[in-house]
């Protein structure tokens, strides 16, 4: 039970006054980001990760996962109380959870958002905590060959699981790519794609291109709807949430199939957002009466809920044990990481116990705080979101700025904020998926730098990515998942044909 | 889709996906010429610097030039709406301001122009007084400082407005 005790030794690292203050910082932050519309965990982070460049590490970590729960927590406010998502994988929630607050049981749908939330969040981290060290004690025996296996698994799960067309995944995984490529080649020296620019010497900062497509493109997605907001007021009264809570015991199978389904589609990049509807889609599947969905019932808030926060807390095993992050939040986080001196992967385990584990601690404690924040406090989030998108939408245009800005301290980050803004608005419209491009863009060295080690260890030939039963294993994983949407449509054909 | 919105003037979707398809198809050729340029090959010490990259721009070109031919053979069926007019036009209600306002943040530092950039939203779309559409930007910008520059002790760009201030 070596776990237990490393845990126990993480909660002491955690629980010191700073560092529970660094939480409620985090988790109101979180909060108000996830229900202002253009600042969501990805970009939230990236904004406020310069601030946290002076800070110790572990604080550091545990203030920016804590805005991560808190925005996975504030997508839900706005889903219920307003028809609108505040982040993508709250979508799902809107199908029954603004029926809910329209027939005036909205304290019960918020209830039913936050403890799905806590539920799933909370299985997830307890799959953290104990298969996070076996993963990261099998990875220490991956050469070059097998990481560059596991990075092809990830990038080939994209194609394979996105829902937007498998091409545009491509396109748009591969310009991230291209982009991480541009600048100075650490290994001969050379200038790469810097067409005589000083600028690009450095290359492209990914938390810049996370402002500007998630930030921008979103205040630019949000102005086509117009100007106007209008949605339900909503105080959870304590005798609601006891009634409610005692209604979920009887949902126990919806939370145990959409846990499954989040910590599956977290691990694996599918990510949030594909979790939360696939695991809307079962539960309505597997329902008794199918026609009270969409109307307002408790079940289609449940699993969407539960499953979009176990993915997204699960997303961070891969990122803490391999160095690969699950979704473009982790990736900030991995950054983070990055910047702060510490180098993500197996050995993270063995070099940083007192990081690690406190931030494992801290995801234990920041989702109950969470959970409580966000059961007292839902009338302010509620009254913040009346505030007219006149006054909101340039001031997030500001402080996406001033994020940009802060990245490198360079002018160059806000023009570029701008011109990813306007890919990033034009790439939603198209259907290209933004994850890719961005994990692309933030795994683009290291992968590059693994093929080619393992390039050299095998004198240029790409047998060695089947010379051992691991990396044949990888390798035929992340072939199959790539060629899965291809088998599937052969299928389909194949059905209409006869 | 109801009458209503079809009787709407819209873009359709085939122009912009042809010029984004077009637009990565030639970033793709670009980093395959560069990739070119510095070699694709295998040198003394190991795959030469391109090795990768080449690649890389291979796919992104391969996956855009599909998207190309794709849309120009259905170019006469396509009638998918890309947004309609009066959506585009309120798109650029935020691009046009957003624009002028990179361009002086860049020429002039952060603090004025983010001033006026609220204080014109509020006043021109928000029609709020002169007054509130002036104390909120003002107060949100004195946040701003303190906590940037006095607590995280974080520089933001400033110009000559904010020299002739003392700041």
């Amino acid at each position: 039970m070596e776990e237990i005790n490393s845990l126990m030794h993480g909660f002491s690292v955690a629980l010191t006054l700073p560092n529970i203050g660094f939480m409620l910082i985090g988790i109101f932050l979180g909060v108000l980001i996830g229900v202002l519309p253009g600042l969501g965990g990805a970009n939230g982070v990236a904004i406020l990760l310069p601030l946290t460049f002076t800070m110790p590490p572990t604080s550091a970590i545990i203030m920016l996962s804590c805005i991560y729960w808190g925005a996975l927590f504030g997508g839900a406010i706005t889903s219920i109380l307003f028809n609108i998502p505040g982040e993508p994988w709250s979508v799902a929630t809107t199908f029954d959870g603004y029926p809910m607050a329209q027939k005036g049981r909205a304290g019960q749908a918020l209830t039913a958002a936050f403890t799905s939330s806590f539920v799933g969040a909370l299985f997830a981290v307890l799959l953290i905590t104990f298969l996070s060290p076996l993963v990261a004690k099998f990875a220490l025996q991956f050469g070059p060959a097998e990481f560059f296996g596991v990075y092809l698994l990830t990038f080939c799960a994209f194609i394979g699981m996105s829902k937007e067309p498998p091409v545009k995944t491509l396109a748009s995984m591969m310009l991230g790519f291209a982009l991480a490529a541009v600048g100075l080649d650490t290994v001969t020296g050379t200038l790469r794609m810097t067409f005589g620019s000083t600028e690009l010497l450095n290359g492209f900062d990914f938390l810049t291109a996370v402002i500007g497509l998630f930030g921008i493109g979103e205040i630019l997605l949000t102005m086509e709807e117009g100007l106007a907001f209008k949605g339900k007021s909503a105080a959870i009264k304590f005798s609601v949430v006891l009634e409610t809570w005692k209604e979920l015991l009887h949902h126990g199978k919806t939370f145990v199939r959409s846990t499954i389904i989040g910590c599956w589609m977290g691990i694996t990049p599918g990510g949030a957002t594909p979790a939360s509807f696939m695991a809307y889609g079962m539960a309505r599947r597997s329902a008794k009466n199918k026609d009270a969905f969409g109307k307002g019932e408790i079940e289609g808030v449940i699993a969407p809920e539960t499953a979009a926060h176990a993915a997204g807390t699960s997303a961070l095993l891969p990122m803490l044990t391999l160095g690969i992050p699950g979704s473009p939040t982790a990736a900030v986080l991995l950054g983070g990481l990055l910047i702060w001196g510490l180098q993500p992967g197996p050995m993270l385990f063995v070099e940083q116990k007192d990081f690690v584990w406190g931030l494992i601690a801290s995801m234990y404690l920041g989702n109950l705080v969470g959970l409580f924040v966000v059961l007292t406090t839902v009338p302010w989030w509620a009254a913040i979101l009346r505030i007219p998108f006149t006054i909101i939408g340039p001031i997030i245009i500001v402080i996406c700025a001033v994020g940009a800005y802060t990245v490198n301290n360079a002018m160059i980050d806000v023009v570029l904020m701008l011109v990813f803004g306007l890919l990033g608005y034009l790439f939603k419209k198209l259907e290209y998926p933004l994850a890719p491009l961005v994990l692309a863009l933030v795994l683009g060295k290291s992968a590059e730098s693994s093929f080619r080690q393992a390039m050299l260890l095998s004198d240029g030939s790409v047998s060695i990515f089947w010379s051992n039963a691991l990396v044949t294993t990888l390798v035929v994983l992340a072939l199959g998942l790539l060629f899965s949407p291809a088998v599937a449509w052969l299928r389909h054909r194949g059905k209409e044909a006869h | 889709m109801t009458q209503s919105t079809q009787a709407e003037p819209t873009l359709r979707r085939r122009g912009p996906e042809l010029g984004v398809a077009l637009f990565l198809l030639a970033l793709g050729g670009l980093v395959i010429w560069d990739s070119l340029r510095v070699g694709i090959g295998w040198a003394d010490d190991g795959p030469q610097s391109g090795y990768f990259p080449f690649y890389i721009g291979c796919l992104l070109s391969a996956s855009s030039a599909f998207t190309v031919v794709r849309t120009l053979l259905t170019w006469r069926a396509h009638e998918e709406e890309f947004a309609t007019h009066d959506e585009l036009a309120s798109v650029m209600l935020m691009l046009f301001p957003l624009v002028i306002y990179i361009v002086c943040v860049v020429e002039i530092g952060l603090y004025l122009p983010s001033i006026v950039l609220i204080a014109f939203f509020m006043r021109r779309h928000g029609n709020y007084g002169w007054l509130r559409s002036l104390a909120v930007p003002l107060l949100t910008m004195a946040l701003f400082y303190l906590i940037f520059e006095r607590w995280f002790l974080v520089p933001l760009p400033k110009g000559p407005v904010e020299a002739l201030l003392g700041l």
